[in-house]
């Protein structure tokens, strides 16, 4: 069988298996694990294909779905350098995630792994998917479950901040299948290497106007999940409200399903749109990441906190993808990968923290380095990765991206950085009147057991490879990124010269003028 | 003028179903009589169930040597066939969950039974109907069966309300309903279907006049399927109506009057579509509207799932402007995603409503997720499919029809109703919130496990909710299939 059926098939067969248990049995957890485990394994084996394709689709699976006149819908999957380390981010949180719930929640756990199998088969879909139509369909289908672990496991307001998660969501996304339906209406098939195929020859067109609607369709979905400022109001409710293994998996991988489609879809599939609003998405992103570190600076919640500097992090995504720039792209997909396990990192250790005090304030916490060291030091290098620290992971992204910005126009990289020189303040800021200082109610605080060790571990292992060795991540992200920068320009310039004839590759036509 | 009438027996066999339910009908009215007081009735019921999987055996035998019948005042074509198949799907989960709910309320009789198979009866008859007056009769006959039906039990003073509003203004729409009849035989000279295509796109006749005709019958189907402005009566009548009886009226007499709607908007009116294709834009996308933002401020789960069923409404009024076959095709689909959705989700509510239906409200339904985790799942696959989630049928439904209307660029009308549709998703949501995200209400203290029936009615909707967004493609097919019959 195909990798990638096999990862995604997997954590659904789990969640079968799960449906079908006594409602408080033990082997829950067991059957959890193995599946999102056995998930994880199975993802490795996409690597060395990936890494061969160079910029092409590889483990690609392509079956028939709908067949009927006037609508075929086809299953088609494949992954490449951009969401290959995407997939693998996924199925590798995933089995953090079951872990903590063991602990972190309180209640009906069986139906909180079911529901998370259900979120990574939806989220693998998502990243994996090559057909508009699947896109769509496992776009929401990872809403469902996401939208009911906050709105059944949050803490108190945790009913409307789950309505409001998803009726934002839902909003943005219906414009996306406006979008899609009409893509097919004009290409005639929802397959993305089709659409790219004809759009590429000349055989189908976009007038400005139509792709200037089209874009927005697929904005609108897009930048309320990453989210793009002002589109962020949802973010902070549902990160707070969530219990710590969803909100764990929304900062670390969900969010990426905006930045993702963003890069993927909006850019070649109608690149003048995107390169006519890019101004003004480069503004908003800068304006995200410089009012997401100001606001972070401001909260007495850890969990807000850290949702805040998210918003200001993904904008940096937002902004290395439309510089249109190699740089910018390999560092918004770099920064992806760095963003979720850095913050993930953070909120899983702000749960430890939530496990052993039950709160979240910062003014409840204080001087607690001195009873638990090692929680305390962990947090320092999540913390470091975060803020941008070179050899840690989110250095890399945020210096590509800048350097994009910079070669794009040299103010964006100035404004940018401001982001950069805020979020050390925050965090440190955070960090010292949580751990620091000195407090009575401090001792006796409970440092990380042996359980706790587990998750943290490859976390702070990745967040240095990440950040010292970028060879082992960076050659299939540029060869991807670098081929879909190329259809993009091309589709750009076929776009401009609307009269020619279909077959000429676009450098000619450059010449010819 | 001498009249030749010759019925071949082919005319029989595909009148079978009707005249099936007919027999059945009859029969469980007999029964009645003969039967004991104080005996148990429930087998009336049986009966009833017995004679809908005939019907519908029977349907599908008819489809096997379709045509015309009884000189071209019937069609047996994949449409017809469809909706027929269609509104005894929808009479047979009413049937299974109403034995469960007259026991309850002490009102277990023969007479249900009859009066929903006499109502399938009218349904399967609009949506065969090959003539205006073959369209009337059937509406009458469905509508008056409806109309006792939705005011049974008669010392139930909502359900008086309700029967006496759905009367008075049923029968003043069916009036308008007539009157275009009459207008339009008056300017054809003929009342079949195709006659008054053929005439009308000569194009000899005064449009005005035909559209004026159109405009009134757009009136009395209006009412049927509640379009706005015609749309007040729905929320009461569902409301006050006995809650399976509300599942019925808002999934069998509204496809079959849809049916009958696009068979002769999309035939008959076909020429004069540049005119009435506006208004029917308008009122797509005021249904939709109006419907979905009444539906935000209920707490009343029926009066809720009132609203939600016009802006359904309105979503294959959406179909019905895009006037093509692509749109005939997905207005079936979504009509028969939307009658196992709503069914079903009428069905849950009835079973928690418990003896005078005393909780039905939103807030009674807490706690249902810990107290029946299985129908409480089933409810959020009924109500994430009312939201068009996919892997649900609500949700190719909705794809369909806006696929639809952009292919006949209606770009301002998609955009418009999908941000409805996105709108919609927070009154559906509350649903959800309430099973999920409260502690137990009183309401679930008490709540007796649910019977057998319901349960197969249930699961039923279910499965065939989940089954049109897995594998769409079999319905989907049929119904393009037999929308290419629209030219």
């Amino acid at each position: 069988m195909n990798p990638l059926g096999a990862v995604l098939l997997i954590p659904l067969i789990g969640f079968f298996i799960l449906l079908f248990l006594p409602r408080e049995s033990k082997a829950s957890f067991a059957v959890a694990l193995i599946a999102t485990l056995a998930a994880f394994f199975t993802s490795l084996t996409l690597i060395a294909p990936a890494n061969a394709a160079s910029g092409h689709f590889s483990s690609t699976v392509d079956r028939l779905w709908v067949d009927t006149p006037g609508l075929r819908i086809h299953l088609h999957l494949g992954v490449d350098g951009i969401n290959l380390w995407l997939v693998i981010l996924t199925t590798l949180l995933l089995p953090i995630a079951v872990w903590i719930s063991q602990t972190m929640i309180k209640e009906r756990h069986k139906n909180f792994y079911a529901l998370l199998l259900l979120f990574e088969f939806g989220l693998i879909g998502v990243f994996s998917a090559l057909d508009l139509f699947i896109f769509y369909v496992f776009w929401e289908v990872a809403l469902v479950p996401m939208y009911l672990m906050v709105g059944s496991w949050g803490s108190a307001r945790r009913g409307p901040a789950a309505v409001k998660f998803f009726v934002y969501t839902m909003l943005g996304s219906v414009l996306m299948l406006a979008s899609i339906i009409y893509l097919y209406t004009e290409a005639g098939s929802f397959d993305y290497v089709d659409i790219m195929n004809a759009v590429n020859s000349g055989r189908v067109m976009f007038s400005p106007t139509q792709q200037m609607l089209l874009f927005l369709g697929f904005f609108a979905a897009f930048a309320v999940k990453v989210p793009i400022f002002p589109l962020h109001t949802w973010l902070p409710d549902t990160y707070t409200e969530a219990p710590v293994p969803a909100t764990f998996l929304l900062a670390a991988v969900m969010s990426k399903m905006g930045a993702y489609g963003l890069l993927r879809y909006c850019l070649p599939l109608v690149p003048t749109g995107a390169h006519r609003c890019s101004d003004w998405i480069a503004a908003l992103a800068i304006t995200g990441i410089v009012y997401g570190a100001l606001i972070a600076l401001i909260q007495r919640n850890l969990k807000r906190l850290i949702a805040y500097s998210s918003i200001s992090h993904l904008g940096f995504v937002v902004l290395g993808i439309f510089t249109f720039s190699q740089q910018g792209a390999d560092g918004a997909v770099y920064q992806m990968i760095a963003h979720g396990i850095s913050t993930g990192a953070l909120f899983l250790l702000v749960g430890y923290l939530e496990e052993r005090r039950g709160s979240l304030d910062i003014a409840d916490f204080g001087g607690i380095a001195t009873p638990a060291p090692a929680l305390a030091t962990v947090f320092l290098i999540a913390l470091f990765a975060s803020v941008g620290l070179p050899t840690l992971c989110n250095f890399i992204g945020e210096y590509l991206i800048l350097q994009g910005a910079a070669l794009t126009q040299f103010s964006w990289a100035a404004w940018a950085a401001i982001g950069v020189v805020l979020s050390a303040a925050y965090m440190l800021w955070m960090y010292q009147r949580t751990f620091l200082g000195k407090t009575e109610a401090a001792t006796g605080f409970l440092d990380l057991t042996r359980r706790d060790w587990v998750p943290v571990l490859p976390l702070i292992a990745l967040m240095i490879w990440l950040g010292s060795y970028t060879q082992s991540f960076m050659p299939p992200i540029s060869s991807a990124t670098s081929r879909l920068l190329e259809e993009t320009t091309v589709n750009n310039q076929y776009r401009v010269q609307l009269t020619m004839p279909s077959a000429v590759p676009a450098a000619e036509v450059v010449d010819a003028h | 003028m001498p009249i030749d009438i010759q019925i071949a027996a082919a005319d029989y066999l595909r009148f079978l179903p009707e005249i099936i339910l007919t027999v059945f009908g009859i029969v469980i009215m007999m029964l009645e009589a003969v039967t004991p007081e104080g005996s148990k009735k429930s087998f009336l019921g049986g009966i009833a169930v017995l004679g809908i999987v005939l019907a519908f055996v029977a349907n599908i035998g008819a489809f096997t040597d379709a045509g015309i019948a009884f000189q071209n005042m019937l069609i047996v074509d994949g449409y017809g066939t469809f909706f027929r198949g269609l509104v005894l799907v929808v009479g047979f989960l009413c049937v299974l969950a109403s034995f469960n709910y007259l026991e309850r309320e002490g009102a277990q009789s023969g007479e249900y039974y009859a009066l929903i198979l006499f109502s399938l009866v009218g349904q399967c008859i609009l949506a065969t109907s090959n003539d205006l007056i073959m369209v009337f009769i059937g509406l009458e006959i469905s509508s008056i069966a409806t109309y006792i039906l939705a005011g049974y039990l008669r010392d139930d003073r909502r359900n008086n309300e309700s029967a006496l509003k759905y009367f008075l203004l049923g029968s003043f729409a069916t009036a308008f309903l007539l009157y275009g009849i009459a207008w339009t035989y008056g300017l054809i000279g003929s009342t079949n279907l195709e006659e008054i295509r053929r005439v009308l796109s000569v194009g000899e006749r005064p449009s005005v006049l035909a559209g004026l005709a159109a405009a009134l019958m757009f009136v009395g189907f209006g009412f049927k399927v509640s379009v706005v402005p015609f749309q007040m009566w729905a929320p009461d009548v569902y409301q006050g109506a006995a809650a399976p009886v509300s599942a019925f009226m808002s999934a069998g007499p509204k496809a079959a009057a849809f049916a009958v709607f696009f068979r002769v908007f999309m035939t008959s009116f076909r020429p004069l579509n540049d005119r009435w294709i506006w208004l029917v834009w308008g009122c797509a996308l005021a249904t939709m509207i109006i419907g979905n933002f009444a539906a935000l401020l209920q707490t009343n789960v029926k009066r809720l799932l009132g609203y939600s069923s016009i802006a359904h409404a309105g979503y294959v009024l959406v179909a019905l402007t895009a006037s093509s076959q692509i749109g005939v095709a997905a207005a079936m689909f979504y009509l028969a995603s939307y009658a196992l959705m709503n069914i079903g989700a009428f069905i849950v509510i009835s079973h928690i409503a418990a003896r005078n239906e005393r909780y039905v409200k939103i807030e009674d339904l807490a706690g249902l997720g810990r107290r029946e985790p299985a129908t409480a799942a089933l409810l959020a696959v009924f109500v994430f499919s009312l939201i068009g989630v996919p892997l649900t049928g609500g949700f190719f439904g909705k794809f369909y029809v806006f696929q639809a209307a952009l292919s006949s660029h209606l770009v301002w009308l998609t955009v418009l109703g999908l941000v409805n549709s996105a709108i919609a998703a927070y009154y559906y949501l509350k649903i959800v919130v309430a099973i999920y995200m409260h502690e137990p209400s009183e309401a679930m203290t008490a709540l007796p496990p649910p019977s057998l029936g319901l349960r197969v009615a249930i699961w039923a909707s279910a499965l065939g909710t989940l089954f049109l967004g897995i594998f769409p493609g079999t319905l989907l097919g049929f119904a393009s299939y037999s929308a290419a019959a629209f030219r």
